[in-house]
Parts: C-alpha cells; sequence; structure tokens
C-alpha cells in the first residue's frame, strides 16, 4: 500500500533509506544536508526500530561509521553538504576500494549559488575520481525511489553510491507517494570478499584493477536505469542533455513538450550509448546541469572539437550560481530566439528603493558579547588579527563588529592563528565554535599546545550548533576536559559567562591572555537564544 | 487551477508557518504543491523567501519564474517589493505595512509606499494593528494568512482553517482559536479594502 506525503527532497530521501531498511543514519550538520538526519530522529519507524541517528564528530567519522555498518551486512546512509566531502574524502575515497556490503549511500547536498556555503563545489567530481557510482533525483519522488534504488545498486555491485542533491531540492517540499510497510533491517552478514577491506599495497593493487572492471558494469548500469531518459522529438536541430533538478526548469520552460530530444541523466557514470546516440541525431547539444559543467566538460572533451556544444562554459547558461528556470529560458533564446515554443516574457522592473538585508547574530546572542568585548580589547593594539570560523559566529565578520580577518574551513581558526604566530603575528586570535571546535579544532589545538604556540583561543560555547538549526554539539559538558586532557596548560585555560553584564570582565580575561606569551584557550559560554527558547517552550508545556 | 505565491519576510518573522498550513490545505484539496524555502545562514535576520506552487496540474519547476507569479505575501513592505519581477502582469501584492528596521539604511516608508501603490493590485496595512485587535501582536502572520487567502482561487477558506487547526492543534485549543480569529481578520479586512 501507498500513501501520500508532503516532504523536503531531504526528508524524502530519509524516508525512502527507513522504508528500504536502513539500519543507521550518520551525518554531521550542514546546509542544506541537516533535515536528513533530523527526519530519521523523529521517524516513529525509526524511533520503534533503534536505527542508529546519532550525530558523528565530523563527516570523516560519519563515513567511517557507516562503512562499518555497512561491512557487517546492513544498510546505512551518511550525509553531509557538500564541504563535508572534502572532511570526508580520505572515507570515501578508500570506501569505493573496500567497497560495500550492505547498501551504503553517501549523500553529498550541493549549494550552487552559496546560499550558506563557503564555494560551490560539485560533488559529482568526487564520485567520477572514486570511481563510484552516483544518483542524482531530479525531483522529491525520484530521491525517495532512490533511495531503495540506490541500496539495491550498491549491494548488486558491492559498492557504495553517492546521491547527489542540491539545496532547491533538498529545501523543496512536495507531495511523495511513499510505501506504508516498511522493508525489514539486513541480518548482520559479513563481505564476501572480505580481504579487499584491509587496504595494504598488496591487496589494493589487485583490487584497484578489480574496481576499474567493476566500472564498466556501472556504466551498463546507466545504460539501462530507469532514471536515464530519452526523450525523443521531431525538431532535431538541437539536442538536450539535462541532469538533476534542471529537468524541471527545463519542463517549466517548456509546459507544452520539449521540442527537442532529450537526455535526461540521474545516474552516473554517464550513459555513453544513448549519450551518442542523441550526439549522433542531434545538429547542436545544449548541456544543462547544476552545478559546476562537470557533463559538459566530459561531453566537450579537452580539444571540444565537435563545434557543436552549448553550455556553461561557452556562456548560454551561467557559470557561476544556481539555474533557474529563467536562465534555461534565457539559454534557449540566446540559442533558437523567439519559436512557436519559446516566448520572450514580460518582466517587472526590479525595485530601486529595496536595500540588502544580510543576516545577523541574534540579539541576545552569546557571541555578540564575545565581540564587544574582543573588539574592545584588541582597539588597544596596533595590528591585531583574528582569524574566524565557520558557524553563526562567522557573522561577526560584518557590522557592527568587523571582528574577523579570515575564514576558510571548520577549524581553521586555530590553525591558522598558530601559521600566523609562527611567522610573528600578535596578537593572533582565534575564534571557534563548539561544535566546530570537536569537529576539527581539537587536533589543530594538540598541534598549539606541543609548540606552546603564542596565540588565543575562544571557544565561543553555545552549547549547540547553532547555523544549522540547533543541533546537539559533541563536545557539550566536555570542553574544558578535552582542553586539559590535550594538554593545555591549566593555568591559562579560563571559562567565562558570555553576557552582557560580563563585558569588562571578558576584557580582563581577554587582554591578560593575549599578553601571556604562550597558548591560552578561553571557553566563553553561553546557550543559544534560539535553543534555550525552545527549551523554555518545551518546559511549559 | 493555478497559484504561483512568493512568501516573504525577514528570519523569525514566521512566513513558513503560513506556508505549512497552505500546504497542509493544499493537500487536503488533492492539489499538486511545490514549495521551496530558505534554510540556514539566511533565517538569522535576513530576507527569506519561500516559493509557493499549487496547482490543480502537476508542476514542474519548484521556483516560480520571473513574471509568474500570481501572489506576493510579505509580512514586511520592503521585502514585498524585492520580489517584484517575479509578480505576474496580473498578480497581486499582499502585505504587511509595519517595516522591520534592523539595517542602518531602511529607506523611507514614503518612498515604499510610493512605490507599492505604483504596482497596481495591492493590499497593504498594518497587520499587527488588526492581530492586536483580536488575538495578539505574534498573529500578523495569521492576519496576513486570512488576507492573501482571498486571492488563491480553488483553495477552500475551510480547508486552510482545518490547515491552521492541524498546524497548531498540539499547542492548545486557545491558540488555535487566537490563530483563526486572527485569520479571519485578515480575511474581513482585505475583503472590505478590495470590495471582494
Amino acid at each position: 500500500m501507498k500513501s501520500k506525503k508532503l516532504l523536503l527532497g531531504d526528508e524524502a530521501l530519509a524516508l525512502g533509506a527507513i522504508n528500504a531498511g536502513l539500519s543507521g543514519a550518520y551525518a554531521y550538520p550542514g546546509t542544506p544536508s541537516t533535515e536528513i538526519l533530523e527526519f530519521v530522529q523523529a521517524d516513529p519507524v525509526a524511533r520503534q526500530r533503534k536505527l542508529h541517528s546519532h550525530w558523528s564528530s565530523n563527516e570523516k567519522t560519519a563515513v567511517e561509521e557507516a562503512l562499518g555498518m555497512s561491512f557487517c551486512g546492513k544498510r546505512a546512509i551518511v550525509s553531509m553538504k557538500h564541504v563535508g566531502m572534502n572532511v570526508a574524502a580520505d572515507a570515501f575515497v578508500n570506501s569505493a576500494m573496500t567497497g560495500a556490503n550492505g547498501g551504503l549511500l553517501v549523500i553529498a547536498a550541493d549549494d550552487p549559488s552559496m546560499h550558506s556555503s563557503q564555494n560551490e563545489q560539485d560533488s559529482r567530481y568526487y564520485a567520477d575520481f572514486a570511481l563510484m557510482p552516483a544518483l542524482e533525483p531530479s525531483d522529491q519522488q525520484e530521491a525517495y525511489d532512490m533511495a531503495r534504488y540506490g541500496f539495491e545498486l550498491s549491494e548488486k555491485f558491492a559498492i557504495p553510491v553517492m546521491v547527489r542533491l542540491v539545496t532547491r531540492l533538498s529545501h523543496s517540499r512536495a507531495v511523495v507517494e511513499v510505501d506504508d510497510e516498511p522493508s525489514a533491517e539486513n541480518e548482520l552478514h559479513y563481505p564476501a570478499s572480505p580481504r579487499q577491506w584491509v587496504l595494504m599495497p598488496a591487496i589494493s593493487k589487485k583490487r584497484y584493477i578489480k574496481l576499474l572492471e567493476d566500472y564498466q558494469d556501472f556504466e551498463a548500469a546507466s545504460e539501462e536505469s530507469p532514471f536515464n531518459k530519452y526523450v525523443e522529438a521531431t525538431d532535431k536541430s538541437l539536442g538536450i542533455v539535462v541532469s538533476g533538478l534542471a529537468w524541471n526548469y527545463l519542463n517549466e520552460v517548456f509546459p507544452d513538450g520539449i521540442p527537442y530530444p532529450t537526455l535526461k541523466i540521474s545516474q552516473y557514470p554517464l550513459p555513453k550509448k544513448k549519450l551518442a546516440r542523441l550526439f549522433d541525431e542531434c545538429d547542436e547539444i545544449i548541456v544543462i546541469e547544476e552545478g559546476q559543467p562537470h557533463l559538459e566538460r566530459k561531453i566537450r572533451g579537452v580539444l571540444d572539437r565537435s563545434g557543436k556544444v552549448y553550455g556553461k562554459l561557452t556562456g548560454e547558461l551561467n557559470l557561476t550560481g544556481e539555474l533557474t528556470p529563467d536562465l534555461i529560458r534565457e539559454a534557449f533564446l540566446k540559442i533558437k530566439g523567439e519559436t512557436d515554443a519559446l516566448k520572450r516574457l514580460e518582466i517587472r522592473e526590479a525595485s530601486k528603493v529595496t536595500m540588502p538585508r544580510p543576516p545577523a547574530l541574534c540579539q541576545g546572542c552569546g557571541h555578540r558579547d564575545v565581540y564587544a568585548a574582543l573588539n574592545g580589547v584588541l582597539e588597544e593594539y596596533e595590528s591585531p588579527k583574528v582569524f574566524g570560523d565557520i558557524g553563526c559566529y562567522t557573522l561577526g565578520f560584518l557590522a557592527p563588529f568587523n571582528a574577523i580577518d579570515t575564514v576558510v574551513d571548520m577549524g581553521a581558526s586555530i590553525t591558522m592563528a598558530k601559521g600566523a604566530a609562527d611567522a610573528g603575528q600578535h596578537p593572533a586570535v582565534a575564534i571557534i565554535g563548539d561544535s566546530t571546535f570537536t569537529h576539527s579544532g581539537m587536533t589543530g589545538l594538540l598541534d598549539a599546545i606541543n609548540e606552546n604556540s603564542p596565540i588565543t583561543v575562544i571557544i565561543s560555547d553555545n552549547l549547540t550548533t547553532g547555523m544549522t538549526g540547533g543541533q546537539d554539539s559533541q563536545g557539550t559538558g566536555k570542553l574544558e576536559d578535552i582542553c586539559l586532557g590535550l594538554g593545555v596548560d591549566p593555568a591559562h585555560c579560563r571559562t567565562i559567562d558570555s553576557l552582557p553584564k560580563n563585558v569588562e570582565q571578558m576584557k580582563a580575561l581577554f587582554r591578560e591572555e593575549i599578553e601571556y606569551p604562550g597558548l591560552s584557550v578561553i571557553i566563553s559560554r553561553r546557550e543559544c537564544i534560539q535553543t534555550a527558547r525552545r527549551h523554555a517552550s518545551a518546559k511549559k508545556s | 487551477m493555478k497559484s504561483d505565491i512568493i512568501l516573504a519576510g525577514v528570519g523569525g518573522q514566521g512566513i513558513l508557518s503560513i506556508a505549512t498550513i497552505l500546504g497542509c490545505a493544499a493537500l487536503n484539496d488533492g492539489l499538486h504543491l511545490k514549495q521551496a524555502e530558505v534554510h540556514g545562514m539566511s533565517q538569522r535576520g535576513g530576507d527569506v523567501q519561500s516559493n509557493l506552487r499549487l496547482s490543480s496540474n502537476p508542476i514542474a519547476s519548484d521556483l516560480i519564474p520571473l513574471g509568474g507569479a500570481d501572489l506576493i505575501v510579505s509580512l514586511e513592505p520592503m521585502e514585498a517589493l524585492r520580489y517584484i519581477p517575479y509578480l505576474a502582469p496580473t498578480g497581486w501584492i499582499v502585505t504587511n505595512t509595519v517595516p522591520f528596521v534592523n539595517i542602518p539604511d531602511y529607506p523611507e516608508l514614503e518612498t515604499i509606499q510610493k512605490e507599492l501603490d505604483s504596482a497596481g493590485n495591492v493590499v497593504a496595512f498594518d497587520m499587527e494593528e488588526v492581530a492586536k485587535e483580536v488575538a495578539g501582536p505574534r498573529s500578523s502572520n495569521m492576519v496576513l494568512l486570512g488576507a492573501c487567502s482571498l486571492f488563491i482561487d480553488g483553495l477552500k477558506e475551510e480547508d486552510i482553517e482545518n490547515g491552521i487547526r492541524e498546524i497548531f492543534g498540539r499547542k492548545g485549543e486557545a491558540i488555535v482559536e487566537s490563530n483563526l480569529k486572527a485569520f479571519r481578520a485578515g480575511r474581513a479586512r482585505a475583503k472590505e479594502i478590495t470590495k471582494k
């Protein structure tokens, strides 16, 4: 039996996995992927079955935990935002070498347009590079259906499978037809070829050859995939290669049917035979894909000799930022002009009075007090540098605080401050949140401890993963112990409550530790105002 | 039936509850629905919008094309203007007139009003005031929901009310009632303004 549910793309994929016999979900929060694990945490079947759904410390630990579950024959998913793939890359790439036993889906949610990210890297490159099949749902229903399909593909070829999402699918709701009866979980069982899980050179050399052979089977599976569709049309002056979500935009632009033959791609590696057919049948080709020109580069080849391919690299489509139906309409107008199927639209002029409204730290947020105090102290120095990190407190870069000099990746505050101090910089201050600290700050802190680097590390602890909406933080209640355990001098491991009334006291503390010519850690603590409100209203009811 | 709606406001104002209730009503009416939301960084006091598409036919894109929106529904007057290029020539703007000023260069209210006036079909009033009269200042979004519901053909009033009951039900009968009051007051006020 089936029923209908209104689900985000993230939720559809999570529910699809649960209904396909999931045993464990692993993740570190990151926009736009966070709602996948959150859905598993709240789902009644998942709760009743006690499926694993605890947050991991970072994306790498998450992939390894999921791989361990797969090793034991059970179905697992691991989800992250695209830049999380960089953190997970060691585990991810090598998981193609070990292969999978129980179905394993690695879900990467890309963020073209950088709605909430520092770059727009395209996760399909990772799957390509690791020689792993990848699925790219075009809508919420496919996201749901691909969970089961992906597990089966993963078990059939004994290989992890990537599922690539993008923001507009992750965070868009639609009605999805779902199974009422969830399938049973796999029984615990071990890999048929156990030796390939030990990646020593002698074994890996053989395994790599086998993986390359298997890759041909992945290609054959793509040719047969129900998600890769060749849609016939009579006007062969142009052919369309379209992937993932862009398929919906294309249909929006041509509501009465796409006038040109179209190859819709939602499973990788590329289905070469289908692509060759389109290439041979049509005079010219346009490649429409969300993210970087991944397919387009492959189709063009290095020499790009066909001279008949349009896309992001030739400027018909945007090379940066996400696609929209409007940009796809523009691309066809550029190539074909107005046709019976495609007219220019009348569009109103943009308002000239609207001003940008950037996000800001909440009123009542402890990060505000940290920046107020820090700025108060640093104005006493000639050229202080503050190395920031990833989280709500990144907003300290903006007015009114203008407090941060760098933001790069998770954990880089501490290590960059150390490198700057190595270069002679003083004051070198690192500011990092509690969740980011346990994600990737601890190892860098050890480097600084071992050299007693003259840096001041402020852990602005709000007892949660704030930016993504308040998920449990792995270091809550343990930060002092972690720092002392790693070897921070107890005399320079200080704690204070980030409150407006404490700003003078915070300033004194910051000044003292900045003046200390060695490593100090200051844990400045106040519960996130958003989670505090939620906890208060939960108590009331 | 087709209704493409851009919901706008400032992060934290409550536009997602409007979207959720309309979505719930559309689902009960058997309509097709797509709703693109903004999560993450911009929810922290930045501009936020949601694309809500309702239709009796299947819907292709999650995003509304430029010039395609039947309705811009906004909890904040400047935010209503931000999405003007998305408004169809025959589209309506339904907006609260109370500004949310959290930026130093917020424009003069008069210029905003002028531009709204020149946009054509506009229903703009102080929704906080209406909310305070019947429910409480935090129900402005339900006043807005009521006002905009007048322009969504094919979505029955009682289905939206049931949506309110479904979404707020777990918070108790008193909350449901006050939200329903705000919804009805908003709808009545919009009727009065447009004589619809």
